[in-house]
C-alpha cells in the first residue's frame, strides 16, 4: 500500500518535472539557436554553419544606427520607468490602502494599457498627438516628451500590478505602530511600508524597463524623424537584410536584460515579488 | 506619565454605535484594565486613545493636553499591538530605536536608552537579533521595550498576552505587572479574559455593547456588581428569573420565595455566588430543599449543581474537608444562604 502510494506520488513528481522541462526548452531553445547563430561565419544563415566568427559583433558597434537606436531605447526606458514609478506607486498604494468610489475602476484602468494591443494604443496616442498640436499648438508630435508619454503607459501597468501584489502581503498594523512612535505617514511609509514592498517596486521597474525598451508597435506611431529607438532599427535593417547582424543585436539585448535581472536579484529577491 | 481622561466618548459607524458615551479616568501611574466580550467597545476605545479611530463625540485628555484631533504620531502614548507587530526589516535595536529616531535623540543617547529599555525587558543580548529570529515570548518583549523607550504619558496594551502559551502568559503578565509599578507609568489594558484582567489590574472597566457598565476595583466588581451583566462576565454565579415585590421578598417564577435586599417592586433577576451558597440547616433567612443534579468536584471544594424547582437552578459549594461522604446525584439535601449574600437586578432577564 504505502510503496504504491509513494510510487504514484514519484510519479506524479516526475511528470510534474517532464513537463516543466518541456515548457523551459520550449523557452529557451529559440535564445539558444539565436546565440549560436550570431556567431556563423556565411551571411546567409543556413545549416551547417561553416564556420565561427566575431564579425557580426564587430558589425554592430560600426553600425551607427544600432548604437544610437540602443541609448536611445535604454534613456527611454529609465525616463519612463522613472515617471512611471511616480505615478504607479502611489496609486497602488492608494488602491490597496483606501476604500474609495471607483477604486475598482482605476485599478483596471491602470492595467489597460497591458491588455489594449499596441498598435491600437499607438494610433490612440497618435490620433491625440495631432488633434491636440493642431488645436493648441504645441509641438508634441513626434517629440521626445510625446514618445516618453507612451511609454510612460506601458511601465505603470507593471508597477502597479506587483506593487499591489506585494501590498496584499503586507501587515498594515506596522504602519500603525510607526505612527504610534511618532512617525508621520510619509516617514511612515518611507521607512516602514517602502521597505515591505520594495521587491514588488523594483520587479515592477524592472518589468516596466523591459516592455518599454522592447517596445515596437507603440513606439511605430510616436518616434519623429531621426528618433529610432533599437526596436526600430532592427525592423528597418531587416527589411533589406537578412544577416547574423539581427542575431547578434538580439543576443546582446537578451544579455542587457539578463544581467538587469541578475544584478536585480542579488539585492532584492524578485521572486518574492512575481 | 500624566493622568487620562476619556468624556463621553462615542464612535458612531453609520447605525452602530462601537462606543456610547465612555467616561472614565484613569489616575497618574494606575493599571487599569478594560474588560468585556469581543465587540463591547474595548478596542475602539483603546485605539481612540492612541489616535486611530476619531470619536464622533467626546474629549480625550491626556495630561494638561486635549489630544481628541490629534494624529497619532504627535500623541506620545505607547501602544503594545496584539500581533507585536515588529518591523520585520529591522534589528531589535532598531526596533527599539525608532521612536528615539523620529523625536531626533542624539544618537548617544539612542544607544545607552535602548541598552537600559532591552536591560529592562531582560533582552540587552539581543539587540542584533532579527524579530523573526525570536521567540513569541521574546518578540512581546521587545514590542513592550520599544513602547517604553520614549518615555511615553501613557502605555496601552491591547491584549498583550494572547498570542502567548498558557504558561508563558502567567509569567510575563507578572513581569508586565513588576515593571509597571517599577517605572510607574500610567496604563491602559484591553482584555477579555477575566482572570488575566482580575490579576493585574488595580482598577477595572467592565464595558458591554459599547457602554462603560461598571468601574471599580475587583472587590467591587465581585461583590458588588452593577447590573446583571457585571455579575455573570466577571466570576461565576447562578441567576433566578422572577419578581420582586418591593420589600425585600423575591418570588421566582418556580414559585419559591426568597428573602433578599429590597429593590424596586417588578420583574428582576437574583444572583447567587456559589460560595455564598451552603449547606444549611433550617433557620437560614433562606433555606430550601433541593435535589442534587450534578457534583463536580474541584479538590479543595466540590460545587453542586442543585434543583429547587423545575425553573429554579443554584450551585451551592462546600469545603472538602475529607472527611465522610460528599453529596451524590439524586440526593436530597437542605442548602441556603443568608439574605444579604444575593444580588437583585430589577428589571432584567436571567440571559
Amino acid at each position: 500500500m504505502l510503496a504504491r502510494a509513494l510510487d504514484s506520488r514519484r510519479l506524479r513528481r516526475l511528470a510534474l518535472k517532464a513537463a516543466a522541462a518541456v515548457a523551459m526548452l520550449y523557452i529557451v531553445l529559440p535564445l539558444g539557436f539565436v546565440t549560436w547563430l550570431s556567431f556563423y561565419a556565411q551571411e546567409i544563415p543556413s545549416y551547417p554553419p561553416r564556420g565561427y566568427t566575431l564579425d557580426w559583433y564587430v558589425a554592430i558597434m560600426g553600425n551607427e544606427r544600432f548604437i544610437r537606436g540602443l541609448l536611445l531605447s535604454a534613456q527611454l526606458g529609465l525616463i519612463s520607468t522613472a515617471i512611471g514609478l511616480a505615478v504607479a506607486v502611489p496609486a497602488a498604494v492608494a488602491i490597496a490602502h483606501f476604500r474609495f468610489r471607483g477604486r475598482e475602476t482605476i485599478n483596471n484602468l491602470l492595467l489597460l494599457p497591458l491588455m489594449v494591443p499596441g498598435v491600437v494604443l499607438g494610433t490612440a496616442i497618435y490620433v491625440f498627438h495631432v488633434e491636440t498640436e493642431i488645436n493648441t499648438g504645441l509641438p508634441i508630435l513626434g517629440s521626445l516628451g510625446g514618445l516618453v508619454w507612451g511609454h510612460v503607459l506601458v511601465t505603470i501597468p507593471w508597477i502597479v500590478r506587483l506593487v499591489t501584489a506585494s501590498l496584499a502581503g503586507f501587515d498594515r498594523t506596522l504602519e500603525e505602530a510607526a505612527q504610534n512612535l511618532g512617525a508621520t505617514p510619509w516617514t511612515t511609509f518611507r521607512r516602514v511600508t517602502l521597505p515591505s514592498i520594495l521587491p514588488g517596486v523594483v520587479a515592477g521597474a524592472l518589468f516596466g524597463f523591459v516592455s518599454s525598451f522592447g517596445n515596437l508597435e507603440m513606439t511605430l506611431f510616436l518616434v519623429g524623424p531621426g528618433r529610432t529607438t533599437l526596436p526600430i532599427a532592427i525592423l528597418q535593417y531587416l527589411q533589406w537584410k537578412v544577416d547574423p547582424t539581427i542575431a547578434a543585436i538580439s543576443v546582446v539585448q537578451i544579455v542587457l536584460v539578463a544581467v538587469a535581472m541578475l544584478v536585480t536579484d542579488r539585492f532584492v529577491k524578485l521572486s518574492r515579488a512575481v | 506619565m500624566a493622568r487620562l481622561e476619556l468624556e463621553n466618548l462615542t464612535k458612531r459607524y453609520g447605525d452602530f454605535l462601537a462606543t456610547r458615551e465612555v467616561t472614565l479616568d484613569v489616575e497618574e501611574g494606575e493599571f487599569l484594565v478594560m474588560l468585556g466580550p469581543s465587540g463591547c467597545g474595548k478596542t475602539t476605545t483603546l485605539r481612540m486613545i492612541a489616535g486611530f479611530v476619531e470619536p464622533s463625540s467626546g474629549t480625550v485628555r491626556l495630561g494638561a493636553r486635549d489630544i481628541t484631533r490629534l494624529p497619532p504620531w504627535r500623541r506620545n502614548t505607547g501602544l503594545v499591538f496584539q500581533s507585536y507587530a515588529l518591523f520585520p526589516h529591522m534589528t531589535v535595536n532598531q526596533n527599539v530605536a525608532f521612536a528615539l529616531e523620529m523625536r531626533r535623540t542624539p544618537a548617544a543617547e539612542i544607544g545607552t536608552r535602548v541598552a537600559e529599555a532591552l536591560r529592562l525587558v531582560r533582552l540587552g543580548h539581543l539587540g542584533d537579533r532579527l524579530p523573526r529570529q525570536l521567540s513569541g515570548g521574546q518578540q512581546q518583549r521587545v514590542a513592550l521595550a520599544r513602547a517604553l523607550v520614549f518615555h511615553p504619558d501613557i502605555l496601552l496594551l491591547d491584549e498583550p498576552l494572547s498570542n502567548l502559551d498558557a504558561k508563558l502568559r502567567e509569567e510575563v503578565r507578572v513581569e508586565i505587572r513588576n515593571l509597571q509599578r517599577e517605572l510607574g507609568i500610567t496604563t491602559v489594558m484591553v482584555t477579555h479574559d477575566q482572570e488575566e484582567a482580575l490579576t493585574i489590574a488595580d482598577r477595572l472597566v467592565v464595558m458591554n455593547e459599547g457602554r462603560v457598565r461598571q468601574i471599580g476595583t475587583q472587590r467591587d466588581l465581585y461583590e458588588r456588581p452593577a447590573d446583571r451583566f457585571v455579575a455573570g462576565f466577571v466570576g461565576r454565579g447562578s441567576f433566578l428569573e422572577g419578581t420582586s415585590d418591593g420589600q425585600g421578598r423575591f418570588r421566582t417564577n418556580g414559585g419559591i420565595e426568597i428573602a433578599c435586599a429590597a429593590v424596586e417592586a417588578g420583574p428582576a433577576v437574583l444572583g447567587l455566588r456559589p460560595e455564598r451558597v451552603g449547606l444549611a440547616p433550617n433557620g437560614a433567612d433562606n433555606s430550601f430543599e433541593a435535589v442534587v443534579e450534578f457534583v463536580s468536584y474541584l479538590g479543595g471544594l466540590v460545587d453542586l449543581h442543585c434543583r429547587l424547582t423545575d425553573s429554579d437552578r443554584v450551585i451551592a459549594q462546600m469545603v472538602n474537608t475529607g472527611g465522610g461522604d460528599l453529596p451524590r446525584v439524586g440526593d436530597r439535601i437542605r442548602i441556603g444562604w443568608p439574605a444579604a449574600a444575593a444580588f437583585v437586578f430589577s428589571g432584567e432577564k436571567a440571559k
